[in-house]
């Protein structure tokens, strides 16, 4: 465990780098393959509108993965992560227009824990809007 | 129709062992876009500590998700596969996921609740590796929607 930020750097209200990740249908479509996860929502448009979604929405958990990169890049070592959670409030709509989707995010430390623990909490924004909710982390620093 | 709340605290047997292999590690963490040297290059993972690569932390999901499979089309149960989205994940880990790891996962109902006609099933994943350490807990809320008025 060798966090490259150190706990006595941050107080609370320190904000994390933000990042933007782009999604297409390719990036579902391998994300699908890496994951094992083929549900039709992720890739066929006319599955996904039979069950009443407006288009191709990305997996939840892929939203999940891009978001605690906010949390491992600025830590520094993916493995300091000792909890991790969100709720799925939004789906992230992918059109098949080349372009897709983007999921922004932002994290801020909400709390300063004993044993060298922060918790971030994490805002995950796409089209305007919040796709998770609830989304926070508990990192171990130096 | 509510779900039979005399599931709750039903465990399931372990699943198989899944061997993690720096393959797929590597796959996963190109499909997300990270290109954090820990999943990919050994000597990059031991340098922070860890005796082989590293996943990244919502790799296991895969896992645990499978193993969540047990629960979701157990018949007796009679969850509506059809009508059920992923409402929370949440991880808490006792160490990262690595390359060589042999992952069992035990499942356990820990809570069935009925809001608004959607049935709510809140599934704990315990992940142990090969000598019985745990890894890892999943969190699993899975939420069956109401069916529609014909």
């Amino acid at each position: 465990m060798t966090a490259s930020i150190a706990h006595g750097a941050v107080e609370v209200g320190t904000e994390l780098p933000a990042q933007s990740f782009p999604v297409t249908r390719a990036t579902l479509v391998q994300y699908a393959g890496a994951s094992g996860d083929f549900n039709p929502i992720h890739w066929n448009e006319k599955f996904a509108r039979e069950v009443g979604l407006p288009d191709v929405i990305a997996h939840g958990m892929f939203t999940m993965a891009e978001a605690i990169r906010v949390v491992t890049d600025w830590a520094g070592d993916p493995g300091a992560v000792v909890e991790y959670g969100v709720r799925f409030t939004k789906p992230v709509v992918v059109p098949n227009d080349g372009t897709g989707a983007l999921i922004e995010v932002s994290g801020k430390v909400a709390a300063v824990l004993d044993d060298n623990l922060v918790r971030v909490d994490l805002l995950a924004m796409s089209e305007g809007k919040k796709v998770l909710g609830m989304a926070r982390a508990v990192v171990r620093l130096a | 129709m509510a779900l039979d709340q005399s599931f709750v605290g039903r465990t399931y047997p372990p699943t198989p062992a899944y061997e993690v292999g720096r393959e797929k590690i590597r796959e996963f963490a190109e499909a997300v876009g990270d290109t954090n040297p820990a999943y990919t290059d050994p000597e990059a993972a031991k340098a922070l500590g860890y005796p082989d690569v590293i996943a990244p932390p919502t790799f296991v999901f895969s896992i645990t998700y499978r193993a969540a499979g047990q629960v979701v089309q157990d018949p007796q149960l009679g969850l509506d596969y059809s009508r059920v989205v992923h409402g929370d994940q949440k991880f808490a880990y006792v160490r990262p996921v690595r390359a060589g790891d042999r992952l069992t996962v035990t499942s356990t109902i820990e809570a069935i609740k009925t809001m608004a006609g959607n049935d709510i099933v809140d599934i704990r994943g315990e992940v142990h590796d090969e000598s019985g350490e745990h890894v890892v807990t999943a969190f699993t809320k899975l939420v069956a929607r109401a069916a529609e008025e014909a």
